[in-house]
């Protein structure tokens, strides 16, 4: 604290002499919605760092909407790779990007920190209602602060091989009892076919425990707390253990090359993953065209429809960024104005309600899914999503810590309720390393 | 060092004080191009990561001055030392192997009973020039038991070979890819060895009358000597340095190389996932002093055998 004030002190000093110092980022006044209007008019040029090929198109489009708005879409690298990038921009305090493309589950570690702009004042506070309660939900922060504005969701949905469920004779599951029992019967009746892939995976263990109605996570600012014992999370964890147990799913790393050729030659039945899989099976599993379909994902309860989300992704304003104004201009046209058509057309699978309930877009014939309006299912599953998930807000880490705990359920005796706890343990640590409060519900 | 007769020496020709500084500085000068180089690239980041190691940064909380708080932490960490005797079994194992193998082959191309001598060398010597990525992307697709060569031998011969990705079998697999790789690099050096070897040593040899084997013993693993003590500290330094392979691997298995795998995995695991900057540059000056010693230690050993 000393040593601050006095840099303060010095900085401060500095400044008098000077007598032309620039007013830092903490007493910036906020930018206003005004601002982005005038930032329009003015133009200027903004940086975005984002993986999201559709992106291109949507900044081609603004730049001509707005003479003199020049926008960079720069691809720093995907996840885990852009927030390493970010973060060092972030504590070197230079060559941060104007817009930064963030997946929903990595948000907290950003905003924790008080990285991102507040995006309320900007206009983002009227848009309350336009997105499914998901993603809306996700870019939330405390006392109405919105963090970001949601790019895509991915409310998850069953994607299964029709045919290979024709050839071997067994129904499509619509429980998780029926699921397991589905998994027993595709491997009996051909040795060679499992019904999932699965080598132990963050994403899809979140994302089945959220589904199941576990709410392992919970963060209150400072406070966070991590508990894998309740009723939701065991409820998914004796489901899995099962198909573990009886060698019924693939041990193959999803998106390697293995998985794509056993997603493509039938040896793997089904998928339980977030509606953007849709555009991955079209470009990565050509061969599967006309086998794949979509159904609603396998409910907990008969007659249950609730939902849950795998991924997704959202657009937020690094704190320090130069030009803040025209950045959420930017966002804004990309997440919730014409830039959402212009990523539809290219099959992105967006966040908004209006598209999502749209006659149009709920239409679309899906050519790969032998025809099938897949948009449908997806959109109702979005509709249908449990409320109440939450991240850690270090979760990139957490996850990056699965494979060395949980990821044991998969190659040894230790069971996946004791991979959890011991994944409990050491995300509840690094927490505490970096000055949580984390109760672990003991 | 003798300090013995220095005393009497310098005293009658001792040149006048005002020069003795300026022909020091101009040493410095022509030396001045080189250390500039050698404090940028190599004083400057082992200075910067002494000062990293001393602070912790948090996301909440910001940094702070911690002394030697990393470093105790780092001494007591079960993973990091995990890590640390794993790439001791590698080293253990691993390390005598192939130096046995890159013997055999450098006394086998310097009999000069092989024929197409210069053919084996460049084939052997191959492999080292494959970039360990490409070397272990293409292991790691061999050792595939779906679509990979062991999967092929498993359809093929209807046997079922042991996973060699699997958790208990990798460190070996690991070891294969390094061997195959660093073979033919110490065969040369020991190779080279054995072609400064006089050859009136042979012709003396082979007039008493010794055989292949004792000229072997006698003349040219003596010769040898220094260039495995040499071969074994650049595999010492290698094992502890392990990365490249398991950090390619881990996207095949991700349960058998968890992100603590090697000391350098782990430390790369801290600062790139974790941004624990500071406590993985405390790791990486332990492991580097424990390199220091342990590669000392085998040069003393070497040396003392040579006495």
């Amino acid at each position: 604290m000393n040593n601050r004030a006095s840099r303060a002190a010095a900085v401060g000093a500095l400044c008098l002499a000077l007598s032309a110092c620039g007013s830092g980022d903490d007493t910036a006044p906020d930018v206003t919605a005004e601002d982005v209007a005038t930032a329009l008019e003015e133009g200027g040029e903004i940086t975005v760092w984002a993986w999201e090929p559709t992106l291109e198109q949507v900044a081609e489009d603004f730049e001509e909407a707005h003479p003199g708005v020049t926008v960079d879409v720069e691809n720093v690298g995907t996840g885990d790779e852009q927030y390493t990038a970010l973060q060092n921009a972030l504590s070197a305090g230079s060559g941060l990007p104007d817009v930064a493309h963030i997946e929903y589950f990595a948000l907290g570690q950003f905003t924790i920190a008080g990285h991102l702009v507040d995006l309320a004042p900007l206009g983002a506070e009227e848009l309350e209602g336009s997105y499914t309660p998901g993603p809306w939900n996700a870019v939330q922060g405390e006392e109405g602060a919105i963090h970001a504005l949601p790019m895509d969701s991915g409310p998850i949905a069953l994607f299964y091989n029709q045919d290979v469920f024709d050839e071997l004779d067994v129904e499509i599951p619509t429980t998780w009892e029926e699921y397991v029992e589905a998994a027993r019967e595709l491997t009996e009746a051909d040795p060679d076919v499992r019904i999932a892939a699965d080598n132990g995976d963050a994403g899809t263990t979140t994302t089945g425990i959220w589904h199941a109605g576990g709410q392992p996570y919970s963060v209150e600012g400072e406070e966070v707390t991590i508990d894998f014992t309740d009723e939701g999370t065991a409820r998914y964890t004796d489901s899995w253990q099962q198909l573990i147990d009886e060698d019924l799913l693939l041990p193959v790393t999803s998106w390697s090359d293995e998985w794509y050729q056993a997603l493509g030659d039938g040896s793997v039945a089904t998928l339980v993953t977030g509606a953007w899989m849709g555009l991955n099976l079209e470009s990565g599993v050509p061969d599967g065209t006309g086998s794949w379909r979509v159904a609603p994902p396998p409910a907990w309860e008969e007659g249950d429809t609730s939902s849950a989300e795998s991924g997704g992704s959202a657009l937020a304003v690094p704190m320090g960024a130069e030009n803040q104004a025209l950045a959420y201009a930017f966002i804004e046209y990309a997440n919730a104005g014409d830039g959402i058509r212009t990523r539809i057309d290219q099959g992105a699978f967006p966040a908004t309600v209006a598209d999502l309930e749209s006659e149009e877009f709920l239409a679309i014939e899906s050519e790969y899914f032998g025809g099938q309006q897949v948009n449908q299912v997806y959109a109702d599953s979005a509709a249908n999503v449990r409320e109440g998930w939450a991240y850690l807000p270090y979760q990139a880490h957490a996850n990056s810590l699965f494979n060395d705990t949980v990821g044991q359920a998969y190659v040894s005796d230790t069971t996946l309720a004791e991979g959890l706890a011991d994944w409990q343990e050491v995300s509840a640590r690094y927490g505490e390393d970096q000055g949580f409060t984390v109760d672990t519900g003991d | 060092m003798t300090p013995t007769t220095t005393p009497t020496a310098p005293a009658p020709d001792r040149p006048p004080a005002r020069s003795r500084p300026r022909r020091r500085w101009t040493g410095w000068g022509f030396l001045a191009p080189f250390m500039t180089v050698f404090a940028l690239v190599f004083v400057a980041p082992i200075l910067y990561s002494l000062y990293l190691s001393v602070y912790r940064d948090q996301l909440v909380g910001g940094t702070s001055f911690v002394g030697l708080e990393n470093y105790r932490g780092a001494l007591t960490d079960p993973v990091f030392w995990d890590s640390v005797s794993r790439v001791t079994l590698f080293l253990a194992v691993q390390v005598p192997i192939m130096l046995f193998l890159a013997l055999l082959l450098a006394l086998a191309l310097d009999s000069g009973r092989l024929y197409g001598r210069d053919f084996f060398r460049i084939s052997i010597f191959l492999p080292y020039a494959v970039p360990a990525v490409v070397a272990t992307l293409m292991w790691g697709f061999m050792y595939g038991t779906r679509f990979g060569l062991v999967g092929n031998v498993n359809d093929l011969l209807g046997v079922t070979l042991p996973d060699p990705l699997a958790p208990g079998v990798i460190l070996a697999s690991i070891g294969n890819i390094v061997t195959w790789q660093f073979v033919g690099y110490n065969m040369l050096i020991l190779y080279s060895a054995l072609r400064t070897v006089p050859h009136n040593l042979y012709e003396a040899a082979e007039v008493d009358g010794a055989g292949q084997l004792r000229v072997i013993a006698a003349i040219k693993l003596p010769a040898l000597r220094g260039a495995l003590v040499i071969a074994a500290i650049f595999s010492v330094i290698g094992s502890f340095q392990l990365f490249n392979e398991p950090s390619i691997l881990q996207s095949l298995a991700p349960n058998a190389i968890t992100s603590g795998y090697t000391p350098n995995l782990y430390t790369y695991s801290l600062a790139f996932s974790g941004q624990q900057q500071n406590y993985a540059a405390a790791v990486a000056i332990i492991m580097g002093l424990l390199t220091m010693v342990i590669a000392y230690a085998v040069q003393l050993f070497g040396m003392r055998k040579a006495v």
